[in-house]
């Protein structure tokens, strides 16, 4: 049976994997219309995590439920794990407090 | 569908899912005091804490308007209240704001009643007559518009926001539709999430009240130099998937459904009176929620998890509903509903939600939750934002 990610929104450039997704798998991402897309998965995904649907160049949105849940820390890939090693938050950053 | 519960009736008008002796602490030198009663009185609830004394005023005095709020809340009957004697909350003005309610208050103090030993011995005569007094009341039918409804999130992973959290919002639209109160607060999970709850404002003082209410706690914890990760999502979360605080938040306020918020409550409010949805500025950590919860008199507490979050409340049943099947497999004597079907893909949002529904009354009823059947229910702190000194 093919494993399938959910892409909450249509404007989302990641999907959620409920299903340990083994590296250089091919998954379907299902769109909240139900149309769904191959995806060649890099890296391993583990249960509940989210992979790259588009290429995400470092600096820009990271975008689940149609909003900005971060930005990328370094240039992500369709097909990668997106999580807190390329993904930072841009809220609650006291360690930015005083920086210009 | 049966939209009536079995409730006691209380005196200022509100209704009790359970109908308990509230054993409450002044300070927490009475704790062991009471922690004696509620071994040995059947019926009664210790509301053990670590707050009154060595506390500046605003501190103290949210720490008495909670004691009050707990012992006025509707699954209460009546209320002991133990002092040590010396400490910087009022018991006295604790036990007669508990009797505006019109439910009996006592006070019991260990200085005065001569040391620890015989107040136990007094606080235990004067529970048992407490626990007799209030054993005769019977449950009535009671309409579910005078269910106080909070709701929480905890132990959050990537299935809450997609599952347990969509269940509870649809409870939470039915319930402000069927005329009922739902309070949802964990102000830190509204961060990056501000600008959808403000749009959903019944007016824009709301609007500006919770924008304000966001700032304020982001503002508190960057005041560390640190960056949230890891308080804020917790390391849990972030291996359930969640990556950011933002990420956590968006999945959080699903569970407030879609109608209007009417207004922000402080901590230490209230919540009589109030019908529909609205918001309580609290944390996100479940001693201060759900402690706030009962302060505002929500009889029932419906608490999504992904991970599983075991926790309860003295005198306020929680209800569990998992979002992941794998935990709801993992810890079936801790989860109360199975949202895990709807990441499963075998039933639907309204399926599980109507399911929740009827268990909700049930629970306000008489019908036991887990974490209150086997005790898990000393979750209990207050929101001091002071010094202790």
């Amino acid at each position: 049976m093919d494993i399938i990610v959910l892409q909450v929104n249509l404007k989302d450039n990641v999907a959620t994997a409920f299903a340990e997704i083994a590296p250089s798998s091919t998954v379907k991402a299902r769109d909240p219309q139900g149309r769904e897309r191959p995806v060649e998965v890099k890296d391993a995904i583990p249960y509940g995590h989210k992979l790259a649907l588009t290429g995400i160049p470092a600096l820009s949105p990271v975008i689940k439920y149609g909003e900005t849940i971060g930005r990328a820390s370094q240039d992500i890939s369709a097909g990668e794990h997106v999580h807190v090693h390329n993904t930072e938050s841009c809220r609650g950053r006291g360690d930015w407090e005083g920086r210009a | 569908m049966n939209q009536v519960f079995r409730g006691y009736r209380r005196a200022d008008g509100g209704a009790g899912a359970r109908n308990t002796v509230a054993v409450i602490p002044s300070v927490f030198c009475a704790n062991v005091v009471v922690e004696a009663v509620t071994r040995q009185v059947i019926n009664t609830a210790g509301i053990l804490h670590h707050q009154g004394c060595c506390q500046l005023k605003p501190d103290l005095d949210l720490v008495t308007a909670c004691l009050i709020g707990i012992g006025r809340n509707p699954n209460v009957g009546a209320a002991l209240i133990v002092s040590l004697g010396c400490e910087g909350v009022d018991a006295e003005e604790v036990a007669a704001g508990i009797r505006q309610s019109g439910k009996p208050a006592e006070t019991v103090y260990i200085q005065k009643g001569g040391g620890t030993v015989r107040a136990i011995a007094q606080a235990v005569q004067t529970a048992q007559e407490l626990s007799r007094q209030i054993s005769a009341q019977p449950r009535e039918d009671t309409d579910l518009s005078h269910c106080v409804m909070s709701i929480k999130c905890g132990a959050s992973d990537a299935t809450s926001g997609m599952a347990s959290n969509c269940v509870i919002g649809y409870v939470a639209d039915r319930l402000v539709d069927l005329g009922g109160t739902v309070i949802f607060g964990e102000t830190t999970e509204f961060i990056g999430a501000e600008h959808i709850l403000a749009g959903r404002a019944a007016d824009p003082a709301c609007a500006q009240a919770i924008y304000g209410i966001v700032a304020d706690m982001e503002a508190r914890a960057n005041r560390v130099g640190v960056d949230m990760r890891r308080g804020q999502p917790t390391p849990g979360n972030i291996q359930g998937g969640l990556t950011t605080i933002e990420e956590k938040s968006l999945g959080a306020i699903v569970k407030s459904g879609s109608r209007p918020i009417q207004g922000v409550l402080r901590y230490e409010d209230s919540a009589a009176g109030k019908r529909g949805l609205w918001i309580k500025d609290t944390p996100g950590r479940e001693l201060e929620i759900l402690t706030g919860m009962a302060v505002a008199g929500s009889q029932c507490m419906l608490f999504s998890t992904g991970r599983g979050a075991p926790q309860g409340f003295p005198v306020m049943p929680v209800l569990k509903i998992c979002g992941n099947p794998h935990t709801f497999a993992a810890m079936p004597a801790d989860m109360d509903v199975n949202a895990g079907e709807i990441i499963e893909g075998k039933k639907s949002i309204e399926e599980v939600g109507e399911e929740v529904l009827r268990e909700l009354i049930a629970v306000l009823s008489g019908k036991t939750t887990k974490c209150e059947t086997i005790g898990y229910t000393n979750l209990v702190d207050f929101y001091t934002k002071g010094p202790v000194i």
